[in-house]
């Protein structure tokens, strides 16, 4: 019998452009919670996807009691003892907690197969009382909060006698009294046998919760360490695997006049950001730190004119603006490059020239209509030497680049505009080590021609180093700013948790 | 460089997966060429030529819907109301059943402006309830279907309208230098559409919301505008077809074009245009087209009777819209 309930060795695993885990092992004891922590990119979600069956691997081995076992797919992993408690949770909101947690196994009556309403009712109740929620099993999960919505998640997985439960980023959207109980729930989860794996950023709650911590970095295992042999620094140097000092380019921008002002911004959705103050300067690095779901992408795209603003005023160059639409925006000189790169960022089936060239069109036109295509393949030319970009020609389709390449695609998208305030929301987010510093240095260089920049990251390193301010929000709101001289990760992260 | 290195066989294959509806029909077709000599004649090249006209003028203007991840299913109804106002306004004088009486001979040109402008308005409305009240496309132009329909059949009462002057009819049955009217008119039409979808802001602007809508708002397209004038656009063509189909024809009634739009789908899938959006070209559409009206004719010719050429059409939709998802299924 091996002392471990579940092995994962020599996983690898490629995507285009990108090798995501490369020889990567995991191995968890029965009964233990299990810490997987990483930087992002490190590969720790893409494993968690293998084991659940979201992901083939490409290469290793998955071990669960001794016995080497294929995962096909999610219902799979489920069938073998393992559950998946989500980043972003998907819950079936307009119907009950017991449909959502026995969906796809509805409990039938023996003859006829008629759900046996019943009985699922009866058993979510218990299991809802495993988790210390005390609810209706008949209410809609469109009424609970998100920590409700996740214990019912957890019931779910003990539902189906999980002994191995994946938590990805459980705490990332809850307050600390919501913490506590969800760490309630983990220990007694813990005493009954089954395995956590728990994935976070948060190293405090990493050393407090886990038995075990395996760290990840590019793809690869850098080892496994017993919790109360590490101290927060051991684990951010194994993570980060080199000193911080060279991890950020010289900055020599100097910030000058104000040239943007947001006074009094509130959302029209009411849990949303409100009464947001700041001012941008020219040649600065504004950084915007915070928890997610502290709404700060929420506020830029709302600046940008994707999203609606209820009362408040933006003040560019000393001139009020309105701003309906991210035309609106893109005319007054402001970009925005958005947090999910794939979801609004790319045209994943268009060439590199159409992704480069569609915000700036109206200059490549003659006669009014008629495209100037050699102009198009010069700007895109341009773009490509300047930024680097690694492409076999400007022809490609950029979903067949990587992650780094495809976001300098977009950058080269903004500065064919020649903006004058680039928000970046979360620019380094799935970008491979060696493209972030690329990243960084265009970020520096943008700030040095005389460019303002506001720029969103939840990664702290990254914020305090590249910043010159960061301002930061919890739960819609600015709790406090810090200068770069005074920023550490602990001021921030105190902030960033000042209203729970 | 990278695609040089595909071996011959793997790319021979993947030709052959990419365009397999394509590559059966010419099959079918050469099987029916050899089976009866009448087949590969003059004539029936040119009955082919002509028939696919007036659908590829249908197909190019519900190509721009399916870019852009949309679709029009007024498509066959709209070519009906621009073939019903066409016919109406260009009767014989004085002939029995005229459905104005006393209507005086108006200029061609002038009727074809009207009827388009009237097709245009309806596909401005499609537009719009798409993009201002975001209906899905699918139900939109379902119900747009239907109130056509009903327009159609209380303009006419439901009456055959034949009789049409002759100036009119010579528009599909004359040719110029031996090119049949009708041929030239589809050329323009496929070179103009060209034109718009490669060498235009408007034609980039489709590709991206077909690509990525929201990335496309977020790059300061208007989404909604662009999507207003692609449906516009394509019920201007539909109306174009419906005048040129009723002037083949001698006549109309309401049910002309009826089910035309699931074969111009059809087709424009046939052709690579991607139900996922984003991909489409007017040559494939014009393939697409070709390959359709070739199974028919081919069909005919080996006497399928009509009933069951309908299931054969229905057949070949379906297996060519999976056929094309496959090559877009996420690999995982």
């Amino acid at each position: 019998m091996s002392d471990f309930l579940l092995e994962m060795i020599g996983i690898s695993k490629s995507f285009p452009g990108v090798k995501a885990l490369d020889n990567a092992t995991l191995k968890v004891r029965p009964g233990t919670v299990h810490a997987l922590v990483g930087e992002n990119g490190a590969g720790k979600s893409t494993l968690m996807k293998c084991l659940f069956g979201i992901y083939s691997k490409d290469e290793g081995e998955i071990i669960i009691d001794g016995k080497p076992t294929q995962i096909v797919n999610p219902y799979d992993a489920l069938m073998k003892g393992i559950a998946m408690v989500h980043q972003e949770l998907q819950p079936i909101l307009e119907r009950s907690i017991a449909e959502n947690i026995y969906c796809g196994r509805f409990p039938t009556k023996p003859f006829t197969k008629v759900i046996d309403h019943k009985k699922m009712y009866e058993d979510t109740e218990i299991l809802l009382k495993e988790v210390k929620m005390n609810f209706d099993p008949k209410v809609k999960l469109s009424t609970l909060s998100v920590s409700q919505m996740q214990s019912v998640e957890i019931a779910k997985a003990v539902s189906a006698n999980a002994r191995i439960i994946i938590m990805d980023e459980p705490t990332s959207s809850l307050t600390q009294n919501e913490v506590d109980n969800l760490f309630e729930i983990i220990n007694s989860l813990r005493k009954k046998g089954i395995s956590i794996i728990y994935i976070s950023h948060k190293m405090d709650e990493i050393l407090s919760i886990s038995d075990e911590v395996t760290i990840m970095r590019d793809g690869q295992y850098i080892g496994t360490w017993d919790a109360k042999e590490l101290t927060i620094d051991m684990i951010v140097t194994k993570m980060v695997g080199r000193e911080l000092k060279n991890l950020y380019p010289p900055k020599s921008n100097v910030p000058g006049e104000i040239v943007l002002e947001v006074n009094d911004l509130t959302s029209v959705t009411e849990k949303s950001f409100k009464n947001i103050n700041f001012q941008l300067r020219k040649g600065e690095i504004l950084g915007i730190g915070g928890l997610v779901g502290a709404q700060r992408s929420e506020l830029v795209e709302a600046i940008f004119g994707i999203r609606g603003i209820k009362k408040g005023t933006i003040t560019y160059k000393g001139k009020l603006i309105k701003i309906k639409r991210p035309h609106d925006a893109i005319m007054q000189g402001i970009a925005l490059l958005t947090e999910d790169r794939r979801a609004t960022g790319i045209f994943g089936v268009l060439s590199i020239a159409e992704n480069v060239s569609i915000a700036s069109l109206d200059q490549y036109v003659d006669h009014h209509f008629i495209l100037n295509n050699k102009k198009i393949e010069k700007l895109v030319q341009d773009n490509v030497k300047k930024l680097s970009i690694k492409t076999p020609s400007s022809k490609t389709k950029i979903q067949s680049l990587s992650g780094g390449n495809q976001q300098k695609v977009i950058i080269s998208r903004w500065l064919a505009n020649d903006p004058d305030i680039f928000i970046l929301d979360e620019p380094t987010r799935g970008i491979d080590v060696g493209a972030k510093y690329e990243i960084y240095t265009i970020i520096a260089d943008l700030a040095k021609q005389g460019k303002s920049i506001v720029m969103i990251s939840s990664e702290l390193p990254e914020l305090i180093g590249m910043s010159d301010r960061i301002i930061v929000m919890c739960g819609g709101r600015v709790s406090g700013e810090v200068s770069r001289e005074e920023a550490t990760q602990e001021n921030i992260m105190n902030l960033a948790t000042k209203f729970a | 460089m990278g695609k040089e290195l595909i071996p011959n066989k793997d790319r021979i294959l993947k030709f052959i997966q990419n365009n397999a509806i394509t590559l059966g029909m010419i099959l079918i077709a050469l099987y029916v060429g050899i089976k009866e000599p009448n087949f590969f004649t003059w004539d029936n090249f040119k009955n082919l030529s002509v028939n696919t006209t007036t659908r590829f003028i249908i197909a190019l203007g519900v190509s721009g819907c399916l870019i852009t991840k949309g679709t029009d299913l007024s498509a066959g109804r709209m070519v009906g109301l621009g073939a019903c106002i066409a016919a109406t306004l260009l009767q014989k004088a004085g002939s029995a059943g005229k459905f104005f009486p006393s209507l005086p001979d108006l200029p061609i040109i002038f009727v074809v402006i009207i009827t388009l402008a009237i097709c245009g308005v309806f596909g401005f409305t499609n537009g719009a309830i798409i993009s201002f009240l975001k209906v899905p496309p699918f139900i939109a132009t379902l119900g747009m279907q239907t109130l056509i329909y009903g327009i159609c059949l209380v303009y006419t009462g439901a009456v055959p309208i034949g009789s049409l002057r002759d100036d009119y009819t010579i528009v599909a049955k004359g040719s110029f230098l031996g090119m049949p009217y009708l041929l030239i008119i589809a050329v323009v039409c496929g070179i103009l559409l060209w034109f718009l979808y490669n060498k235009t802001r408007h034609g980039k602007y489709m590709y991206a919301i077909g690509g990525n809508e929201s990335a496309a708002e977020v790059a300061g397209v208007n989404t909604g505008k662009v999507k207003i004038k692609i449906y516009t656009l394509a019920a201007v063509l539909y109306g174009l077809s419906g005048i040129l189909l009723a002037a083949k024809a001698g006549g109309t009634s309401v049910n002309m074009g009826l089910g035309y739009e699931l074969e111009a789908i059809a087709a424009c899938t046939i052709g690579g245009v991607s139900t996922n959006g984003g991909v489409g070209k007017i040559s494939g559409i014009l393939i697409g087209v070709l390959v359709f009206e070739l199974l028919k004719i081919s069909l005919q010719f080996l006497g399928v009777e009509t009933s069951y050429t309908y299931i054969v059409q229905g057949l070949v939709i379906i297996i060519a819209v999976a056929l094309d998802l496959r090559k877009y299924l996420a690999k995982k």
